[in-house]
This record gives structure tokens, sequence and C-alpha cells, in this order.
């Protein structure tokens, strides 16, 4: 007879423990969650040069012909014909996009590299995938009778579903900071008012956010028992959570439709606060609202997966 | 506390609201038996158990193992019993000791008493040397092993056992069944189980419930049961020519005796008991027995006649579900 007494946090812990273990048991499965956005990182980031495309060095080839205008048009205004030599205008626009260009980016992504916007972007991606695949993991647990074993036991059926949580926040977290090695290593510009505090800020925006999500594939997945069919739901999730949000565009070059879906979509907040805390200069007040939102999505989405989870656990 | 150790009373469930898996199940198990649920695949054999480890909840009647409720004590019941699932839920990327750790854990055993308990049970299924491998490494009767160490680290009063040789080779079943008698010896626990296998209810239990259709069609001893259908059959030949059947009818416990042309085909309760008497009666008058047979019933036999279905029909398709789910296995390795 069992004398013991398996607390909540005992149980957690000894789930999550297992998931992690298996995690690092298998480096490839690291590697696999890392290069995907890494790949995305050097081929969409670097390679969609969009600082360079509104650059001056563009406008180098271009043959402004003269141009002849009555002197009336000039301030102040001069009698007879002006005619400005096509040479002075071409290094007089050059000028003017040089100036003007970064300052494009800057009203439209806030930095004036795109790839410091995108690379960011990269986090919020992690933490869909992570999440996504703990979603896949219940349903393995369900077909290999692991599941059922876990309910045989004292252990809460809360801590269940919570130790999946638990283990993907942790693992994005990980991942996330491996995303923002790489990233600065490849360019990444922080902002003037970034400083290493700032980084637990990214951890806790992370670990809401993917409290909100896991609990959002879990419920998905608890009733789920084939892996195929979770697979095709999470597909079709992600790909609209990941581009209709701010993680490779701005929200407000959008179309209206995509726009109200992006508003609403918590991957949004992750991204800004995440940009917030590094590459733009602090907006306190804008991250207060990304917090905010955050910790309701996670809150209300928990609860709602918590009691949903209770319910098919205790058929 | 009643010393019955389980004890259910209409015990029903309904699936989607048709499906009767189970229905208005009446037993109950005695202190250190080993009870056996036997049927075929789909009589409602895994919904008892899941019902009364607490993972499915009964639609109707009740059940109690060990005096607790298991829909209103579940926790209570959780934590003193073992299971052992028919499936291999052993971690396969973790190695047999972690697994077992992993299980005290969910009981919330500390440490220190977890690994000495673990210690104790890997050697008891003889899996020490290979504790510190990964279990995918290990064979299906290695993996049954492995489940049942994981099943016994809260020291469980009653353990369930769920298809427990299901897919293991003749060799690794007998096995199986040696440590299953071990355990209920050393430990001098309670052993609920469900199988498909005639030979297996026959050699480990005690106390045999056949189920089909989610009804229990008769209870009692493998022996009983055996016996319940009138009796062995003898079958033996005399030297001379006369007819003794009248003299074979004297003998206690003979039921009937057909004389085949010289072959007397005799049913008797206690075969191997009565086969000597009967030879006896028949010496003491003169006559010398030439040749003998005896066929005992087995539970195919004692199922036949309850359910007028054979049991070996539903074996096929026992193979297939385990062939399933080792490809999915390997789809999930590779």
């Amino acid at each position: 007879m069992n004398e013991y007494h398996a607390g909540r946090l005992h149980g957690i812990w000894a789930l999550t423990k297992r998931e992690l273990k298996k995690w690092l048991k298998e480096p490839i499965i690291l590697f696999m969650a890392i290069i995907q956005p890494v790949l995305w990182m050097g081929l969409l980031g670097k390679a969609m040069n969009l600082n360079e495309m509104f650059s001056s060095s563009n406008l180098g080839n271009i043959n402004v012909p003269n141009i002849t205008l009555p002197g009336s048009a000039l301030i102040p205004a001069s009698s007879g014909i002006v005619t400005i030599s096509g040479s002075a205008l071409s290094s007089l626009f050059q000028n003017v996009f040089g100036n003007l260009g970064p300052s494009v980016m800057q009203n439209i992504f806030g930095v004036t590299d795109y790839f410091s916007y995108m690379a960011i972007g990269m986090i919020s991606f992690i933490v869909m995938f992570t999440t996504m695949f703990s979603g896949m993991s219940i349903v393995w647990d369900r077909r290999l009778g692991f599941l059922n074993k876990v309910l045989s036991t004292p252990v809460s059926r809360g801590a269940i579903i919570f130790s999946k949580v638990l283990n993907a926040a942790l693992r994005a977290m990980f991942q996330a900071t491996i995303i923002l090695i790489l990233a600065v290593i490849f360019g990444l510009q922080v902002s003037s008012t970034f400083n290493v505090l700032n980084i637990f800020g990214i951890y806790a925006a992370v670990f809401l956010l993917c409290v909100g999500l896991s609990s959002v594939f879990l419920a998905l997945a608890l009733r789920s028992t084939k892996q195929e069919t979770q697979m095709a739901i999470v597909n079709l999730i992600n790909l609209p959570l990941m581009f209709a949000s701010n993680t490779f565009y701005p929200i407000s070059m959008m179309p209206w439709w995509i726009k109200s879906i992006a508003q609403v979509n918590p991957v949004s907040y992750l991204t800004d606060a995440v940009r917030q805390l590094t590459v733009l200069p602090l907006d306190a007040s804008a991250l207060m609202l990304d917090f905010t939102y955050l910790s309701i999505f996670a809150a209300v989405v928990s609860f709602i997966g918590i009691a949903l989870s209770w319910r098919y656990l205790t058929k | 506390m009643s010393e019955n150790v389980i004890e259910t009373e209409g015990l029903t469930k309904v699936f989607n609201k048709h499906l009767k898996a189970v229905d208005h199940v009446n037993f109950s198990v005695k202190q250190g038996e080993i009870f056996g649920f036997l049927g075929p695949n789909g009589a409602g054999k895994t919904t008892t158990i899941n019902m009364l480890i607490t993972i499915l909840k009964p639609t109707e009647g009740k059940a109690s193992v060990l005096g607790f409720d298991v829909a209103k004590q579940n926790v209570a019941v959780r934590n003193v019993i073992g299971v052992v699932p028919q499936e291999y839920t052993a971690d396969e990327d973790l190695t047999g000791l972690e697994n077992v750790l992993l299980c005290s854990d969910l009981y919330g055993i500390p440490r220190s008493v977890a690994k000495e308990r673990a210690a104790d049970l890997l050697k008891l299924v003889e899996l020490t040397d290979f504790k510190d491998k990964r279990v995918e490494t290990y064979s299906g009767g290695m993996r049954r092993r492995l489940e049942l160490a994981c099943g016994l680290i809260n020291r469980p009063k009653v353990l369930f056992l769920d298809e427990p040789t299901l897919g293991l080779d003749v060799q690794t079943r007998t096995a199986t069944w040696n440590y299953i008698r071990k355990l209920k010896k050393e430990y001098g626990m309670t052993l609920f189980m469900t199988t498909h296998y005639l030979e297996e209810a026959d050699a480990l239990c005690d106390r045999v419930a056949i189920i089909d259709h989610g009804k229990i069609i008769v209870v009692g001893t493998p022996e009983e049961l055996k016996h319940s259908l009138g009796g062995d059959i003898i079958t033996l030949n005399i030297k001379e020519n006369s007819d003794v059947s009248d003299l074979i009818r004297s003998v206690e416990h003979v039921k009937d005796v057909k004389n085949e042309d010289g072959s007397y085909r005799i049913k008797a309760e206690y075969g191997e008991v009565t086969a000597p008497f009967i030879i006896e009666v028949l010496r003491r008058k003169g006559y010398t027995v030439t040749k003998l047979m005896l066929t005992e019933p087995t539970l195919n036999e004692v199922y036949l006649e309850y359910t007028g279905r054979s049991m070996r029909d539903t074996e096929e398709s026992a193979e297939a579900f385990r062939a399933q789910r080792l490809t999915m296995r390997r789809a999930r390795g590779g």
C-alpha cells in the first residue's frame, strides 16, 4: 500500500522531467527545431534585403536627363529659361533617397534593417511549433497507453496537462535563447534601450504565449487518437497564425481583413513584446499592453484547456 | 472491511449512449486469489478493468476495491492498486530504471525509498543487468516484466493485469506466468487479470469468470467449470466379449456408459480418480482391461458449452491487432 502522498508539484515535475529527458537524449530533435527558423532568418531575413531596396545605391545607374524649366517656376523666381544638369539632379536624388530609405524603413518596421525585424519574429515561430508538438505528444501518449497508465496513478489530472504546457514552455525558452544568440551573430542590431534584464522579460512573454498556445493545442488533441488528424489541424491553424501577425510584416500595412485577425492574434503581441525589449526603442505603454494581452490570453485559454481536459480525462 | 477485495454490483458501462460494453456485472474477488476474466476480444474485459482502476466512470452500478468506491474515492483506490496495462506503456526513450523511477514519482514515493524498491523489483523480474539500457532495445518479454515492476512500485494490495501475455511466444508466456505466481506468493497480493488465452486462465487463475458480450456467463474455479460439463470421458476396452456396462455403471461418479462395439465410452466426474476404480472393479470380476484413454474437458469446451462459440475463433484477430500495433511502433521509431 502506498503510504506516500503524491503532491501536485511532484507529479508535474516528474512528468515534465520525463519529457525533458527524452528531448535531451535526442539532440537531433533540438537541431531540427532550430534549423528551420535559422533557415528562415537566412533566406528571408538576409536575402529579402528590404533596406537595400530602399537605399540610394540602387539609383546609381539612373540617367537623369537635363531638365529645362521656365525661370518663373523657381523660388525665388528668375527670368528666362533655366536648365538643371542631369548629373546634378541624380546626385540630388541619391541624397534624398539616401535619407528617405532608412526613414521609410523606420516608419514601417520601426527599425532600419529588415533582418532585425524578422529575426525577432522567429521567436514567435519557435513558440508556435514547439507548442504544436506538445499537442502531438499527448496523442502519442494516448496511443501507446502511457496516458492510461498515468491516469491509473494518484497523480492529479491537471498535472498531466500542466506538465505538457511546462515542457513546451521550457523548450521554447531554451530554443528562443539559441535563436537570439544566432540572430546577434548574424547581425541583429539591438536598440539603445536594451539592457540585459530585458532577457527575463522575453522569457516571461515566451512563457505566457506557450501556456496559452499549448493549452489550445492540447485541448484540440485531447479527443483525437490519430496523429494524422492532429497534424492536419495544427497545420491548418499555424499558417494563418504565423502570417496573419506581425511576424514578417507590420500589421499597419495589411488590408483590413488580415489586420483584424492580426490585431487579436496573440502571436502579434508576443512578437511586439520581444521587439520592444530588443530591437525597438522601448515603449513602456505598448509593452504593458502586450503583457496584459498575453496574460489574459494565457489565463483564459489555459482555464478552458484544463476544464476540457478534466472532462475528457475522466471519462 | 469485508474479506472480498473487489466487489461489483450491477456494474455497467455504456459508450455513446447505446453500446453496452459491460452489462450489469456482479462478481467478487477474495483476498489473496488470482481472479481471471476470460473472454474474446470485445467482450468487455478491458472496459471492466478500466472501471476498476478508475480510468473509466461506470455508467451504472457500483464497484469497490478494498472497500473504496471506484467512482467516489478514486484517489484512494489508485493508491492501493497496481496496474499492468495491455500495452507496453514504458517510455522507449528512457532506460528501464528511469521508467520505474518515473512510476515511483507518480505515486509520490521519495527518491531514496524509490531507488531501493526499484532495485528490488528489477531484481525480481530479472532486469537488473539491463536497467541502464533504453527500453527500445528490450524484447517483448522484458518489456512485459518491466511493466510488472512498474505496477508493483507502490506495493499494491491488488494488482490488475490486462492481458499479461498478449502477443508473447509460448516460452515467454510460461516465464511470465512464473513471475506472476512468484508475485502472488512473495507479496501475498490479490490479482485480477483478463485474458483470452484458455491455457492461461487454466494455469494461473484460482477462479475464472467467463464474460461474453459484456455479461458474466459463469464463475468458478477452472476445475468446477470443467466438471460442470458432466465430467471426463474415459474410453476403455476389455479382452473378454461380455457386456460390462452395468458393472461400470455401479462405480461411484460414473454418469453414463455406452458400449460401442466392445469399446466403452464412459462419462465420469473426476476421471483421473474414477478410472483406477473402474479398472479395479473389472479386475476383481476377472476381466482384463486392454486399453484405456482419459480425456479431460478443457476450458475451450466449457467456453463452447456456455457461449456456443469456440474461443479459438477469436485469437486470429488478436494477432492482427498486435501486428498493427507493431507497425505503428516502427513508424514512430523511424
